[in-house]
């Protein structure tokens, strides 16, 4: 066996694919053979790191250098200082954003140290593709207990005991949901996984998929046990190729040594399973309708009970867990009820993935305790706003089927309870967050775009309701909002939760009802005074430059797409009314602020587009 | 191929021992290998390949050998530090290849430093 004394953990996750880790590794590559040091020095490429804002990032073994925002350009100087002579390179590292002085080691940079990791317990530190690393972690000696020395009661109790609930969004205690199937009787049972992830902003489960595919199929062998299914399948959209890609081989991987098959290591226990490719339909991640899309049909769901415990697919007893919420299995099994129990609070136990995104500084992965404020989690892990200058406004949780939680509750501990009280719900852990210059009715309209394009159809209620409200919404923000609009807004939104067949419905009016309830001050000023105060609907704002604080730089006049921008050098600028079509490039392009918004001004349109010359 | 058992299992997970003793720091003993412009070019490199062959041939999996830049003392290049657990790491200069291995058979793995080739005890403070 070789030897190595050093080991790059490269991240392959899809974000830092994208900003260039292919080409880096292979830069890398050559270099540590130009410098003979390739014998010595190992890459391996992992899944994500978690870290994506500040992508491509490796992590340096022994030493736990973080490096981050690699180039091509910076290989050779980089292999010289630390692999060759042993410096670690500072460029590259992470740096305090207050000090700016670089922080070398990873667990010392904010964005990790706050963080507990089970779920992404190998991210970023195993190859996902290589078995022997997953099994050097304890990979399925979790299965092996489970298929050897434990009755299904027993695993389902251990489960039970530990409190686990789906991460999938509606929270439901996992124990229970396989209790149920696993009283069922059958020939044929199914375990199924849901890997869909349609929230908008979601990342989390194609992480884990892609960072460490084993600890899935682990969890789903350990579930099959415990309800008595041989078959199994495992729920993926197609957007998601690397994930598919690395369950493939893990699969194969499984197969080949008999971890999947008959006579699982040794116990007599036979389970296989497959990857089903989804189109990517929202409303397909609902259980009913994701089995029906397996069974080839239209993916649609269906009234239950019959629940899918009883009469799932192909009318089988089958279970459906998330992603998440199985790669937390095998930990569970090797150490216990008590040891999962120990982080997080009474009813809502163990810790949660949430996918950072929006206007914060760190985009990524994270993964904390159950019960962290939610302060802790935006500001200490997420490092605050990405713009310095702008105020938090909002953060949304729970996706479409969730809410906007503003400002004064940003205290509360994360937790399915305290979230829910707040009007959003924890979902599967999209955390989309917003600064001051969001429009909130803009945002819940986004929302119901969605839902409204991603309702199957088969109910009145979500298919039709979804579009008046969006209506509703698309009037408000254009400046045709009537008195009136707020109530019926809350109507219709509370007969489409009641009466909708789906998930989908029942929850899709919950973003409109959060930002009523804690921004119904703005959706007043869009229908009364057709104002727009963050300067998002077009039609309700203009947009003006101070004379006393604009440097004329220029800056605004270059970005403008409409010219509508005049003004000498060095002097304040101003903007032409009747040509500005408020599309805000000026105003994020001002490095000075100095462009302010104001309500709207009835305007002719212009006939062409004119140019001015000097500002008289 | 074989179906695996849960002694496999086992197997696995200690061969892949080394590899993840380096990723969580589950190691024993640290090797430095000094490698400034001066301790290459009086051999450092060679002494790292000899290092790294001693570790393979030992099949020891709880040693870690690393790089640091030059130790300050660039005429007794080539230069390495010796760090076992709990003890105060020792600095070997001079360092070659019949040197190295008999500082690493009884002190790397022994845990006697060789006395006669160290120059000091202590070290640095580096990242
Ligand atoms: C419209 C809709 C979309 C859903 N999308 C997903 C999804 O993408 N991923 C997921 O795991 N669960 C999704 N769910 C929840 C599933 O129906 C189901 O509750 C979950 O997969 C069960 O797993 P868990 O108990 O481990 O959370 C969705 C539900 C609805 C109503």
């Amino acid at each position: 066996m070789e030897k190595y004394r050093a080991n790059l953990l490269m991240c392959a996750g899809t974000g830092c694919v994208a900003s260039g880790t292919p080409k880096v590794k292979d830069a890398l590559q050559e270099e540590l053979e130009k410098q003979g040091l390739a014998d010595e020095v190992k890459i391996v490429l992992t899944g994500c790191n978690g870290f994506c804002a500040e992508g491509p990032v490796m992590l340096v073994y022994p030493e736990e250098i973080f490096y981050q925002k690699l180039t091509v350009a910076e290989v050779p100087k980089l292999v010289e200082e630390h692999f060759l002579k042993g410096r670690p390179y500072e460029k590259l590292m992470f740096k305090d954003p207050e000090k700016r002085a670089a922080i070398p080691l990873m667990n010392d940079i904010p964005f990790f140290k706050h963080q507990v990791l089970r779920v992404l317990r190998n991210k970023g530190l195993i190859d996902p593709d290589s078995l022997d690393e997953y099994i050097a972690r304890d990979g399925y000696m979790a299965a092996g207990k489970a298929l050897t020395e434990m009755t299904p009661e027993d695993i389902i109790q251990t489960i039970k005991d530990a409190g686990i609930r789906g991460r999938g969004g509606a929270g439901f205690p996992t124990g229970l949901k396989w209790e149920f199937a696993s009283k069922s009787v059958a020939d044929q049972k199914f375990m199924l996984c849901n890997g869909d992830e349609g929230d908008p902003g979601a990342f989390m489960d194609r992480s884990v998929m892609e960072s460490d595919p084993h600890s899935v199929i682990e969890g789903m062998l350990i579930g099959a046990k415990a309800i008595g299914a041989s078959k199994g399948v495992i729920y993926v959209r197609a957007e998601y190729p690397l994930a598919v890609a690395r369950l493939e081989t893990a699969i194969k991987l499984c197969r080949e040594n008999g971890l999947l098959g008959e006579n699982i290591l040794g116990s007599g226990f036979n389970f296989d399973l497959e990857i089903y490719l989804g189109a990517g339909a929202f409303v397909c991640g609902e259980e009913t309708a994701l089995m029906r899309s397996i069974e080839g049909k239209r993916g649609m769901p269906r009234p239950r009970p019959p629940f899918p415990a009883h009469k799932g697919l192909w009318d089988k007893p089958s279970v459906l867990n998330n992603v998440e919420t199985l790669a937390q299995i095998a930990p569970t099994i090797l150490n216990g009820a008590e040891w999962y129990k120990s982080l997080g609070t009474e009813k809502s136990t163990g810790t949660k993935v949430f996918a950072l995104t929006g206007d914060i500084k760190n985009v990524g992965l994270v993964e904390v305790p159950m019960g962290t404020p939610l302060k802790t989690i935006i500001y200490d892990i997420g490092g605050g706003m990405t713009n310095k200058k702008k105020k938090f406004k909002s953060v949304q949780m729970g996706g479409p089927s969730g809410g906007c939680i503003p400002e004064d509750h940003i205290d509360i501990p994360v937790t399915y309870e305290d979230i829910v009280k707040t009007g959003a719900i924890m979902g599967s852990g999209g955390m989309v967050v917003m600064d001051e210059d969001t429009c909130m009715v803009s945002t819940a309209k986004f929302f119901l775009e969605f839902t409204a394009d991603e309702s199957c159809g088969k109910c009145t209620p979500c298919r039709v309701g979804t579009r008046v409200m969006l209506d509703m919404l698309t009037d408000i923000t254009e400046g045709r909002g009537q008195e009136g609009d707020i109530e019926k807004l809350e109507d219709l939104s509370r007969d489409i939760i009641s009466t909708s067949l789906c998930g989908l419905g029942q929850t899709a009016p919950n973003p409109v009802l959060s930002t009523i309830r804690y921004f119904k001050h703005e959706y007043e000023a869009h229908i009364k005074d057709h104002w727009c105060e963050a300067g998002i609907c077009s039609d309700l704002c203009s947009f003006h430059i101070s004379e006393e604080l604009c440097k004329g730089c220029g800056a605004c006049l270059r970005a403008c797409p409409q010219e509508a921008i005049v003004g000498e050098k060095k002097k304040a600028h101003r903007i032409i009314q009747e040509l500005c079509i408020q599309c805000r490039s000026c105003y994020d392009t001002c490095k000075f602020a100095s462009i302010e918004v104001k309500p709207a001004i009835r305007k002719e349109k212009p006939v062409s587009a004119v140019k001015e010359g000097g500002d008289k | 191929m074989a179906k695996l058992t849960i002694a496999d299992l086992k197997k696995i997970k200690e061969k892949q021992q080394a590899t993840f003793n380096l990723r969580e720091g589950g190691y024993r003993a640290k090797v430095t290998v000094h490698m400034g412009t001066c301790g290459i070019a009086a051999g450092a490199r060679d002494i790292m390949t000899a290092l790294i062959d001693e570790i393979t041939e030992s099949k020891v999996n709880d040693v870690i050998t690393t790089t640091s830049g030059c130790a300050g003392l660039c005429a007794r290049e080539p230069m390495m530090t010796v760090e076992i657990a709990d003890n105060t790491p020792v600095k070997y200069g001079d360092v070659t290849v019949d040197k190295l291995k008999e500082i690493f058979k009884d002190h790397v793995l022994g845990g006697t430093p060789v006395e006669k080739y160290a120059l000091v005890m202590g070290s640095e403070t580096t990242y």
